[in-house]
């Protein structure tokens, strides 16, 4: 067991970064995450990366393409309003099929919005976000010390499917401290190793090409096929869900990040209350927990559901698609950066099973 | 008369310029500097957007073809990961002076250890022939078919002037290839160039005037005139910014 260390969300991810192998940060400083930029401008320094502050969002986003492509392991972190901007460079990475890492501490929204916590960024996360037929590996820790844990392995999917992950977070889990426990540090591959990456050691036959364009549409549709059937791989294989107590459970909550942790706390509350109630907390947003709602779903004892999201019903959108109609839903929803108590989920289960 | 033989840094591909285009003489030279100066597995070249895109297809190393305007941002992160190896951009007027202002001009200041090949045909010719920043006062496009008026349109842009007034880059030349002895002073300017890089001098640029016959509606000969009698009027050549030998 190591020994716990107190830290702020923003630079236990910086860390957790540097130690799942991380050794390259392009960005542009945007409130509630400009500590793992300015954390990684000394870090990445002492263990022989590099750091960039690029002009613009979009630019920082383009020399993690760059970087990537050439099989560094590299990352950004923004901010919605910045995630925004960097949409297009996300998608040629999806369509390149560059593994890399991308963090998004979600702030209210639309437009340049207000810096406290949301999950408005969900579909855009989920989704794709950019333009095109393309999914990111998204996760959606729920605590600093699960932050740590996705961040270390990170850059091993990302390599594994040659994808970009995406973290979504949000202010709340920024700018918390929590006492940690780090991972040991582990040591980037070789680009060399890698057989797609440019790292201008190849000439002629075995040249690389990073590329995101198919002007021929039959290779268009091909590198499409491929793609989605990455997507299903993962789907398959990567699905990340935690379920409490839903074996007994009359209504099950279904939350993730921040609130999937409010979501806990409510959970004694309503039993001291004689409530029987579950939860379902995602941690991958795609692939999404389908086959657990439908599990959950089809239980007897299940009578209903509850979302809880900061958001309009985004998240819920998804709930709804995979519960199928089986169970009614309700929603629990806040916007604008107002964050919802654990006792406001209780009086919201009150009402709903009245 | 030695015999001329088709450079290693090339592939077979067909080049996909239209008749008179000055693109395939400016690949030739990077491609002739590529090999002079030994580059074979150490380079990485960044493609652009426009009729640049296909660069990818020519150029007979490791390749990354870049979103609109980005190339010196994707070159950056390349040569961060690889600051032993050579990276350079080929991107057009439109794609390095209009869309792209922004990452051209902060990998100069940046000093980034990357040489720019840019060609300055002043106009968009992948799409058609539209007005570019670079297109001349009264020339007529798609899109200024009246001919570029300032006052409605603004100024053709000056990058080798704008980008000299700074700190950072190390070297800046303003080439054209409307002939023989031009194509030859290009391919010095390009060896240089890539000499700076290999000495870790910093940022180089070596923007070389360009014929589009097909788009300034010309035939090949009267387009190289037209480099020579109007664009180098309006785009002085010459060293814009040369830090030497020694630093």
């Amino acid at each position: 067991m190591t020994k716990k260390v107190l830290m702020k969300g923003n630079e236990a991810i910086a860390e957790a970064a540097v130690r799942g192998g991380c050794r390259f940060f392009f960005g542009y400083p945007i409130t509630p995450q400009t500590e793992i930029p300015e954390y990684l401008s000394w870090r990445l320094f002492e263990v022989g990366g590099d750091f960039v502050q690029a002009e613009s969002e979009v630019a920082a986003i383009n020399m993690v393409y760059g970087a990537g492509g050439a099989g560094g392991r590299a990352m950004t972190s923004s901010s919605s309003p910045g995630i925004s901007l960097k949409q297009e460079g996300i998608s040629y990475m999806a369509m390149a099929e560059i593994p890399a890492v991308v963090v998004n501490m979600v702030r209210a929204g639309p437009g340049l919005g207000g810096i406290q916590p949301a999950q408005s960024d969900y579909s855009q996360a989920v989704k794709g976000g950019g333009h095109g037929d393309y999914k990111l590996l998204v996760y959606a820790p729920a605590t600093i010390q699960e932050a740590v844990n996705l961040m270390y392995i990170a850059w091993d999917k990302a390599e594994q499917y040659r994808i970009p992950v995406f973290i979504l977070g949000d202010g709340m889990m920024g700018q918390l401290m929590e006492p940690i426990e780090l991972p040991p540090m582990k040591q980037p591959n070789d680009p060399e190793k890698f057989d797609w990456a440019t790292t201008g050691s190849h000439y002629g036959e075995g040249r690389r090409i990073i590329n995101s364009l198919y002007l021929k549409s039959e290779e268009c549709l091909q590198q499409n096929y491929r793609l989605q059937a990455k997507y299903r791989e993962i789907e398959k294989n990567e699905v990340i869900c935690e379920t409490i107590d839903c074996d007994d459970a009359e209504i099950v909550l279904t939350a993730y990040g921040s609130v999937g942790r409010i979501c806990k706390s409510a959970l004694p509350i309503l039993r001291q209350k004689g409530i029987k109630v579950g939860l379902i907390r995602p941690t991958t947003l795609f692939p999404f927990a389908t086959k657990v709602f439908e599990e959950v779903a089809n239980k007897p004892n299940v009578k209903r559901f509850l979302t809880v999201e900061l958001s309009a019903g985004q998240y819920n959108e998804d709930v709804r698609l995979a519960v199928n109609g089986k169970k009614p839903i309700d929603l629990l929803s806040r916007m604008g950066g107002e964050v919802m108590s654990a006792e406001d989920i209780v009086e919201k289960v009150m009402e709903v099973i009245k | 008369m030695p015999k001329w033989t088709k450079p290693k840094m090339l592939t077979d591909a067909t080049l996909s310029f239209c008749p008179g285009c000055s693109h395939g003489i400016a690949t030739k030279l990077v491609a002739e500097v590529l090999d002079e100066l030994g580059l074979q597995s150490k380079t990485v070249e960044v493609a652009s957007v426009g009729c640049s895109v296909f660069s990818y297809n020519f150029f007979n190393c490791d390749s990354q073809q870049a979103a609109h305007g980005r190339a010196p941002a994707v070159a950056t992160g390349i040569k961060r990961v690889h600051p032993d190896k050579i990276v350079f951009t080929y991107q057009g007027d439109g794609d390095l002076a209009s869309i792209g202002l922004a990452e051209i001009v902060h990998a100069g200041l940046r000093g980034e250890n990357i040489t720019v090949i840019f060609i300055n045909n002043a106009i968009y010719g992948m799409t058609g022939g539209q007005m570019a920043p670079t297109t001349l006062i009264g020339q007529k496009t798609s899109t200024s078919p009246f001919g570029r008026d300032p006052k409605k349109q603004g100024n053709p842009i000056k990058m080798c002037e704008l980008l000299a007034t700074q700190t950072g880059p190390a070297y800046i030349e303003r080439v054209m290839v409307s002939d023989y002895a031009n194509i030859l002073k290009t391919k010095k300017a390009i060896k240089k160039a890539f000499e700076y890089q290999i000495a870790g001098k910093g940022f180089t640029m070596i923007e070389i005037l360009a014929a589009c016959p097909t788009n300034w509606g010309m035939n090949p000969p009267d387009a190289m005139q037209f480099i020579k009698n109007d664009m180098a009027a309006n785009y002085p050549l010459g060293v814009y910014k040369d830090i030497g030998g020694d630093k």
